[in-house]
């Protein structure tokens, strides 16, 4: 088994949010977290609006783990980046070295506490047993220990959002890649390669002003 | 005498300035993946505890992320 990951295919994002919702009733996420969102850019711009699901991405060289001061990432063998909240200090240094905002803090309380770090555990739980009881209570769901995979990708209805062994999902998504057999018209190529964007691509109309 | 009874004072008042180690305990060691879970969740098809039964239940499981493997 290689390394677990997501890849979110840009061209079939509907931004139906359908993923995010999955996610906070699968492992009860408290209101205020957001373990996945969608992002949106170029809204409203004809033909170059484009939607991504982003979470923790359970990087390789994870940045969090790097600045944690108290050490409580940790990596499966999987490559699932997970933490332990009992170890936690929820001094949000992971927040700030994040570059996707994955690391989510709950802010309830009189004052606003800011609590425990919670963020998308690739729906892997935590320390605890597997399955338990403390698990879900603290990490939500432990799909990978029950078979599956997690519950945002299962349930995409354009399967724009894959997740899985690096290898397997990058098979599917190289494969749609070849079936479309676009290349320099794909969205983000001139970002990347300098091209100019596509062609039938315009912005939207003034607002008219009254 | 005096010079075993200084060797030996001096040890045991150095003790004081040893410093114990302030490494933050790291997290607990979590249950792999594949061991499975007693729940009644588990996905049926494989058997959970065996760790090449799991991977290839996941390896299948992905592939129903592939819409060209579909007929329809």
């Amino acid at each position: 088994m290689g390394r677990m990951k997501f890849i979110c295919d840009a061209e079939r994002c509907i931004e139906c949010n359908g993923c995010v919702t999955a996610c906070k009733n699968e492992h009860e996420v408290p209101w205020g977290v957001n373990r996945r969102r969608v992002v949106t850019i170029n809204d409203g711009v004809i033909g170059q609006e484009k939607s991504m699901s982003v979470a923790c991405m359970h990087c390789s060289d994870a940045p969090c783990m790097a600045v944690c001061p108290v050490d409580c990432f940790y990596r499966t063998d999987e490559g699932v980046v997970l933490h332990d909240k009992d170890v936690c200090i929820g001094c949000g240094y992971c927040s700030y070295a994040c570059p996707f905002g994955a690391p989510q803090f709950p802010a309830n309380g009189t004052f606003g506490l800011r609590g425990k770090m919670d963020k998308c555990t690739f729906c892997a739980g935590g320390p605890e047993e597997n399955g338990s009881q403390a698990e879900f209570e603290k990490y939500g769901r432990n799909r990978l220990s029950e078979g599956k995979l997690p519950a945002c990708a299962e349930q995409c209805s354009t399967k724009a959002l894959l997740a899985g062994d690096g290898d397997v999902i990058a098979d599917i998504f190289r494969t749609r890649v070849v079936r479309r057999g676009n290349g320099s018209e794909v969205w983000g190529w001139g970002t990347a390669y300098g091209q100019p964007p596509h062609p039938d691509a315009k912005a939207p109309e003034a607002e008219k002003k009254s | 005498m005096i010079r075993i009874a200084a060797v030996f004072l001096s040890v045991l008042f150095l003790v004081a300035c040893g410093e114990k180690a302030q490494t933050a305990s790291s997290s607990q060691p979590d249950a792999k993946a594949w061991e499975g879970t007693a729940n009644v969740h588990t996905a049926k098809g494989y058997t959970p505890g065996q760790k090449a039964a799991w991977e290839n239940q996941l390896r299948a499981r992905a592939q129903t992320q592939n819409e060209y493997l579909k007929v329809n």
